[in-house]
């Protein structure tokens, strides 16, 4: 079974610094990672493969720097990693074109699993328009993956109720966080996934040199939050009197 | 901006390029299709459009005057010989009414079942698509967006240079307008063509629920990880009832992994937004993605183990020290005072 994760490089959002003069998000120089879900995404492709055997492809849409965050993957168990050089102008829609049409030059793909959404856009988009780009069935927010060669059972958490569906191949799938517990790559591993291989492609070599983004961003605004950020930290009993007193005289007791 | 984009830009600004006849709203959430009918009116009136409301599936005449009353002109009725609404289909059917009446923008409600449809219906209309949209205004003769993006740390102002605009709108994101049962509007059905897919629904089950509604909480007392077992969430709870007026709220693990508390309680970026007055977070870290659904609370208050815990630096007030410890002395602190 052809197997295509889909990961994403991202800034680290938590280590995003607000600019105390323009309050907006500060977003040079920050550490990038690998997007958290897609880690658990990965470690699905992985379980698949070890049930039904086949192949797990990661399929990057990023900077060059993004090859050493693939390695990651490889490092857990991915046997080889793709990764398409990303336009300067990018929306969800350039995104999924050039994913699905990698994903077409590889010679399609059995299965693909995404994450459900993303740490830096949230949007949880590019998975459903990979399959609305392949036309194939999507089966989204699974957190229980069943592979067997003919057909994937996923149990899926759409928000008001839980729903079971099963798909014939190939399929799409997004995973939410609970789905699985990634594996840490032992040293062995590590070192191990310096030898597999990582293709470079471009724009045009996949025939997409000359997409046009269907959103553009004009600007990222702040979003400022000022707290009082008093914290008592020596005698508990003291501590504690403190808490309530303040409590008290905001009001919020009543 | 390059000569090409900016003839590109002024063309799509001329109404006649696009060819749009309509704003359409969809959602199988009534309640939000009425809070959406209510903005599109208001930018349908900018664009020059009609609006349409969708309703699919069989068994769905008796919503088609509900949603005329609240601000639709037109309601098409499609899809009847579907039981089973998946996206594969549903979007199909969208992605054909929008070409063959002409869309312009399309709402769709922002539930997860509303976000995979719109992000369909987007690629196979090759078209952008702002997920969660807060805001949707014209701005210089295009139709911009307003999202949360870096799980909180951003809002991104995003401008469509395709048509249709698709946005997912959550809820409660604007008023409904007030019933007008004078209104007048055109019901039509219409066969529009889908696929078939290899996916097929097995089984549907109700999401477990407690009924707490802390979106309207005027005091939330939550917990997370910090505790060691189920059990011990009863010192939230007698918190909380020292509190009065309360409901508990949890971070994601607890609802989504140990299913300590039913998922009405999980607060964050993918959980429930909530804006109390006070909100207790005890033995929760404090990351981004939690953050992002209490930043907007009144008063902060942060009890927590690890005194570099990131929940402090959004705090107002903290205690560093061991939950079991704290909180049967804030309780009976709580309640000496009051
Ligand atoms: C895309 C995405 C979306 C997400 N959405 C959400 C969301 O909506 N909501 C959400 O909550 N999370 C969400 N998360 C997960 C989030 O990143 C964190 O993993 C989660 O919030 C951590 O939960 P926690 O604080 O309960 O647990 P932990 O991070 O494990 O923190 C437990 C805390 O308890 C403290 N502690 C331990 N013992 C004690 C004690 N005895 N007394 C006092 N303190 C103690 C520790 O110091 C620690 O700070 C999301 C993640 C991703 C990737
Ligand atoms: N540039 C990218 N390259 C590869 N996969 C991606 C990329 N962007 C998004 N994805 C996949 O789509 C998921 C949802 O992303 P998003 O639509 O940004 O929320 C991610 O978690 C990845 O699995």
């Amino acid at each position: 079974m052809n197997i295509v994760v889909c990961a994403k490089q991202v800034v680290d959002v938590g280590e995003i610094k607000v600019n105390p003069s323009s309050g907006k998000p500060m977003l040079e120089g920050i550490p990038k990672k690998i997007s958290d879900i897609d880690k658990n995404a990965c470690e699905e492709a992985i379980k698949v493969r070890e049930k039904v055997g086949g192949k797990v492809t990661v399929l990057t849409v990023g900077t060059p720097d993004a090859k050493e965050r693939m390695k990651e993957l490889l490092a857990m168990g991915a046997d080889n990693g793709v990764l398409v050089t990303v336009p300067d102008k990018a929306d969800h829609l350039v995104t999924s074109t050039l994913i699905s049409k990698a994903i077409q030059k590889m010679g399609g793909a059995d299965l693909i699993i995404c994450a459900e959404a993303s740490i830096d856009q949230f949007s949880g988009q590019i998975g459903p328009r990979v399959a609305g780009l392949l036309n194939i069935p999507q089966l989204t927010y699974c957190y229980k993956v069943t592979a067997e060669p003919q057909k994937l059972t996923a149990e899926r958490n759409l928000g008001d109720r839980l729903v079971t569906s099963e798909s014939s191949y190939p399929v799409l799938v997004t995973v939410t966080k609970e789905v699985n517990q990634p594996r840490l790559p032992s040293l062995m591993q590590i070192l191990g996934s310096a030898k597999k291989p990582i293709e470079v492609w471009g724009t045009s070599d996949i025939g997409a040199a000359d997409l046009k983004p269907g959103i553009e961003t004009i600007d990222i605004k702040g979003v400022a939050m000022s707290r009082k950020n008093i914290v008592f930290k020596d005698d508990l009993d003291e501590s504690v009197s403190k808490l309530a007193d303040s409590l008290s005289k905001e009001g919020l007791l009543g | 901006m390059t000569n090409r984009s900016l003839s590109l830009l002024t063309a799509y600004q001329r109404k006649d390029y696009w060819g749009d006849k309509m704003v359409v709203v969809y959602s199988e959430n009534q309640k939000l299709a009425c809070e959406m009918l209510s903005k599109a009116r208001e930018l349908s009136a900018e664009l020059n459009e009609k609006v349409t409301a969708v309703l699919i599936g069989n068994g769905k005449d008796q919503l088609s005057s509900e949603l005329i009353i609240h601000g639709a002109d037109k309601v098409v009725m499609t899809g009847a010989s579907l039981s089973d609404l998946k996206a594969e289909e549903v979007s199909d059917l969208l992605c054909a009414l929008a070409k063959e009446e002409g869309a312009g923008l399309m709402m769709i409600g922002s539930s997860k079942d509303g976000k995979e449809l719109a992000a369909r219906v987007s690629s196979k209309l090759g078209v952008g698509c702002s997920t969660d949209s807060k805001k949707l205004y014209m701005r210089d003769g295009s139709i911009c967006s307003e999202r949360v993006v870096f799980s909180g740390n951003g809002v991104a102002v995003e401008r469509f240079t395709s048509r249709p605009a698709v946005v997912t709108v959550p809820p409660k994101a604007y008023d409904p307008l007030p019933a007008d049962v004078g209104r007048q509007g055109e019901t039509v059905r219409k066969e529009l063509p889908y696929g078939t897919y290899g996916s097929r629904t097995v089984k549907v089950d109700p999401m477990l629920s407690e009924g707490a509604n802390v979106e309207d909480a005027e005091k939330i007392v939550s917990c997370g990880r910090g505790f060691k077992n189920s059990a011990d969430i009863k010192l939230i709870e007698e918190l909380a009832g020292a509190l009065k007026g309360y409901t508990l709220g949890c971070s994601r693990p607890i609802a989504a992994d140990l299913k300590w508390l039913s998922e009405d309680h999980w607060i964050g970026l993918s959980g429930h937004k909530v804006k109390p007055k006070l909100y207790v977070a005890c033995g929760i870290s404090g990351q981004v993605q939690h953050v992002a659904g209490m930043r907007d609370s009144g008063l902060i208050v942060a009890i927590n183990k690890d005194a570099n815990a990131p929940i402090f630096k959004v705090a107002d007030y903290g205690i560093v020290g061991d939950l079991y410890q704290v909180l049967p002395k804030l309780i009976n602190a709580i309640k000496a005072r009051t």
